[in-house]
């Protein structure tokens, strides 16, 4: 092999492996909050990505629709969970979070869709959709079953991702789609080319890797969202309302998988299913770092986003064999290095 | 015939009629078959994941074990059907124990989170391999005969199905109602009461790891010569996650429940499919969709599964046999009285980081004699019993029990040499009866290993060990509550049961921490006279305590700490005079 041959897969490793971080982070942060192991990470990637292709194409999405449809529904919950004290300040709150918010979106979407609106624009509104998609999804299916154990949380993340992928098929077709281009800016450093895009991958990724250990490491909020992963009832007992941190868990998980898609539906052709496979490859790096550490995730992440890179050039039938057996050894190490912790269950 | 075995009896023959009603549509049958099918890979699951808590996302892999490896042996190689099913399980235990002995160990959530990137490897495996037949697979496959007789319709190998599913439900059940099954129930709930008796956790996971990975193989040897094919897609992740809502639909911890959740997803599936889309006019996955929110409307109205749900609904309750207390277990010698020490702490000391909770205490106990280890909140008492117990090992200083050193021996070593212990923080299965619980304290005093439970040969072993759970709880006074879920009594009843449980390891010395916690005036005084009897039989007791009118009556000998250093050690009237003790612990003014 030569220099450059290596170096152009490292270069490609490094792209891949940041995305996995974005999404590895996302999964750690909202299984530290609400012990979810979040199978819907891939569809908030492929919604992000393929709303903001359609939208560049000049249709409307399906996915704002759906946070209509989704917002009723959780509406509908909020209203019946408080029936026995229904105050105004209540159902208009309920009102404003679950009808006026995606309704204003979905009016946003209807007005910009068609129209020759720059980039920008179909970012944010591609971000806001799978944000408030994000949002309902823990208020329908996650917040009911907040109290159960990790498997069931596990099996109903499975449910919300059978169902998402499948309305992902109904809203953009089975066909693969690409979106347009952050910045078709170009530069070469010796061989390498770098794009405007993977610079934006980049960026994009220390941005949020920095954010989210600042967040929870300086911040009230962010000790907050820790403390109800220890311990939700010690949480509520000191004023925590666990409810928000899981919702603020799910939006940023959501932000942070729209982002995500949003960086790479540009570089590859994303389909409908994509995003599982993706976001299993976040899970790889999350489980290497733990699920509790963030910057030993967005370093896992660049190995396993490397490893894909070479394996892909020596032997890329069986690519998909190496990245996911990667996990074998450091679980071994895991094993040997912390003995189990006697953990009280159910 | 058995009360037990009397509701499989009509299963069995309610099954094995199905196929003979006339008109009987053979699409249905095909249906059944499947259902049997994803029964056997979702009982492994009830036994791995609802009964020892460890999720397994991976299963589907080990169907794929079995599937190929006949799919090759019978096609390439022109063997057997019948021979290569020893093999296809061989393969899949053989897979289970490599990829068991590393995902195992793993806590919490790494497990599940493990097997599916396992699972999702071998996936690719298969379909890159080219002597598996890469993404086409291999077909071709010979049907399984007998004699003359070939299974090749549906309605013939059902009966090799279901007959496979009957068999594997009544073997996983006697599993569980067994000594190896005790172990495997009280994995749940963690590791340290479990090994404090004698149950080695590890290789309990691997066994049921082992056995669901074999189970699956069996069902992907049978789905091989069912469908006279093998391709890579039934072995994916998407079908390893369908196993494991099978498992919890049905109810996760009941072997039944994955006979019914299997058919009550198969159905489902099957209707979404064929009926969503002339509802719908055909348009995009529906089926998914709908299935995907079912699902989620499932766990949220019925979180156990529907399995212990309809049997709360059972009009009658099936009863249980007493044991008879007439059997007995062989005692252990008991030392005379007194040729030195029983047990001898020497300068043990514990450091967590840069706090000592235990710093050089030495004390020792002899036979036949009830001490008691008092002092205030964090002064190190539960601390101490742990260093002897093997929960914990000592930074420095040794400890030996009848001159044997146990310093950095496991749980398991020292509950052998007769020390038996109870917990501060009640550590029993709150699901299980009892008696259950309790027999897991005769753990090392039987010998049935799995394979002799699940073929019921276990049966003279297991009733010793019945009776003698039963008569430790007659002893303690909770023979009404025998047959109650342990998690139903008070949690004064807890510890007397964790007292009992203990008995059963019939020891030379008992570790009670705070046994009169949480009980009435009488029960202490009760528990008292038990405690003096078990010491006048020759027993010694050692006990944290905090109830000073108890420990006063009762202890023939005090060790105070404080702060992990031992301050005052002498009889109750000594201690209740040292000045020392009553500045630390009773207060200056007492």
């Amino acid at each position: 092999m030569n220099t450059t041959i290596m170096l152009f897969l490292v270069q490609d490793g490094i792209t891949n492996g940041a995305i996995y971080a974005l999404l590895g982070l996302a999964l750690v942060l909202v299984f530290a909050v609400t012990r979810v192991i979040l199978i819907p990470q891939g569809e908030f990637v492929t919604f992000g990505a393929l709303t903001y292709a359609t939208l560049s194409a000049g249709n409307m999405p399906g996915t704002a629709q759906l946070a209509v449809a989704m917002g009723v529904v959780a509406f509908g919950l909020d209203l019946f969970g408080g029936r026995r004290s229904l105050h105004l300040r209540l159902v208009a709150r309920a009102f404003a979070i679950n009808i006026l918010l995606p309704v204003a979106i979905y009016a946003l979407t209807y007005w910009f869709a068609g129209k020759n609106t720059p980039i920008a624009v179909n970012i944010a509104l591609s971000l806001l959709i799978v944000a408030a998609i994000g949002l309902f999804l823990y208020r329908l299916v996650f917040q009911p079953l907040a109290h159960t154990s990790v498997l069931v949380l596990l099996i109903a993340s499975v449910g919300a991702h059978l169902a998402l992928q499948g309305l992902g098929l109904v809203f953009f077709g089975a066909e693969g789609q690409r979106g347009p281009t952050i910045s078709d800016a170009a530069f070469m450093v010796g061989p390498l080319r770098f794009t405007g895009q993977s610079i934006a991958v980049y960026a994009i990724t220390i941005a949020f890797i920095v954010g989210l250990w600042l967040f929870f490491g300086l911040t009230l909020y962010g000790k907050a969202l820790r403390a109800t992963a220890v311990n939700r009832l010690g949480a509520r007992l000191v004023g925590i309302r666990t409810t928000l941190s899981g919702q603020i868990a799910f939006l940023l998980a959501s932000v942070i998988g729209a982002l995500s898609g949003i960086l790479i539906v540009p570089i590859t052709t994303l389909y409908y299913d994509t995003g599982f496979l993706i976001g299993l490859k976040g899970f790889i790096a999350a489980i290497i770092g733990g699920l509790v550490s963030y910057p030993l995730t967005a370093v896992a992440a660049l190995v396993v986003g490397t490893v894909e890179a070479f394996s892909s050039f020596y032997a890329s039938n069986f690519k998909e064999v190496i990245v996911f057996t990667l996990i074998l050894p450091v679980l071994v190490l895991r094993s040997l290095a912390a003995p189990e912790v006697e953990e009280e269950k159910d | 015939m058995t009360q037990r075995l009397l509701p499989i009896s009509i299963f069995a023959a309610l099954m094995a009629v199905i196929p003979l009603i006339p008109g009987m549509p053979p699409f249905w049958i095909v249906l059944l078959n499947n259902i049997g099918l994803a029964a056997l890979v979702a009982m492994g699951l009830v036994l791995l994941t609802g009964v020892g808590g460890l999720t397994s996302f991976g299963q589907a892999a080990f169907c794929g074990f079995g599937a190929y490896t006949t799919a090759v042996l019978s096609t390439a190689y022109g063997m057997s059907p019948w021979l290569t099913l020893p093999l296809s399980l061989l393969v899949s235990g053989g897979a289970a124990v490599l990829l068991g002995l590393v995902t195992v160990r793993l806590s919490g959530h790494y497990l599940p989170l493990g097997t599916i990137a396992w699972g999702i490897g071998l996936f690719y495996l298969f379909s890159k391999l080219e002597f598996l037949g890469r993404n086409d697979g291999i077909t071709g496959i010979p049907p399984l005969s007998i004699g003359t007789l070939k299974m090749l319709d549906a309605g013939t190998i059902y009966y090799a199905i279901w007959i496979a599913v009957l068999i594997c439900a009544l073997l996983s059940m006697n599993l569980l109602d067994s000594r190896t099954g005790r172990a495997i129930r009280a994995l749940r709930r963690g590791h340290i009461a479990a090994e404090a008796f004698g149950v080695q956790t590890p290789r309990a996971k691997l066994l049921v790891f082992i056995y669901a990975a074999v189970l699956a193989g069996l069902s992907g040897w049978l789905y091989a010569h069912f469908q006279r094919a093998a391709n890579p897609t039934p072995f994916g992740a998407h079908a390893g996650i369908e196993y494991l809502f099978i498992a919890v639909v049905g109810g996760a911890g009941y072997v039944w429940g994955a006979v019914l959740g299997a058919g009550i997803v198969v159905i489902l599936k099957e209707i979404l499919q064929s009926y969503l889309p002339l509802l719908f006019r055909g348009e995009g996955q529906l089926e998914t969709i709908v299935f995907g929110i079912l699902l989620v409307l499932l766990l949220q109205l019925a979180p156990t599964g529907v399995w212990p749900w309809l049997m709360s609904r059972l009009p009658f309750k099936p009863a249980r046999k007493r044991p008879d207390t007439s059997l007995t277990l062989p005692a252990r010698d008991r030392p005379a009285a007194a040729p030195g020490a029983l047990l001898k702490i020497d300068n043990a000391r514990k450091q967590f980081g840069g706090v000592i909770a235990v710093n050089n205490v030495s004390f020792d106990v002899q036979a036949r004699e009830i001490v008691a280890l008092i002092g205030p909140n964090g002064a190190g008492k539960s601390t101490t019993f742990n260093l002897i117990t093997g929960v914990l090992t000592a930074t420095g200083g040794t400890i030996s029990m009848q001159g044997r050193n146990i310093d950095n021996a496991p749980p398991q070593e020292v509950v052998k040499l007769g020390i038996a212990r109870t917990f501060q923080h009640v550590k029993l299965v709150p699901d299980m009866s009892v008696l259950e619980n309790v027999a897991i304290g005769a753990h090392l005093r039987g010998h049935a290993g799995a394979i002799s439970s699940m073929l019921r040969l276990d049966r003279a072993d297991e009733a010793k060990l019945l009776a003698e759970a039963a008569r430790q709880i007659e002893r303690v006074g909770l023979i009404d509550q025998i047959d109650q879920p342990a998690g139903s009594l008070s949690l004064g009843q807890q510890r007397i049961v964790e007292i009992a449980r203990a008995l059963c390891v019939d020891p030379t010395l008992l570790l009670l921490d705070e046994p009169a916690a949480g009980l009435r005036h009488m029960e202490k005084q009760r528990l008292a006279a038990l405690l003096r009897q078990l010491r006048d039989g020759g027993m010694s007791v050692l006990l944290v305590e905090h109830d000073m009118g108890f420990v006063m009556d009762l202890a023939d000998r005090i060790v105070v700490l404080d702060f992990g250093t031992k301050i005052a050690e002498g009889t109750p009237d000594a201690i209740k005079r040292n000045p020392d003790v009553i500045k630390a612990y009773l207060g200056a003014v007492a």
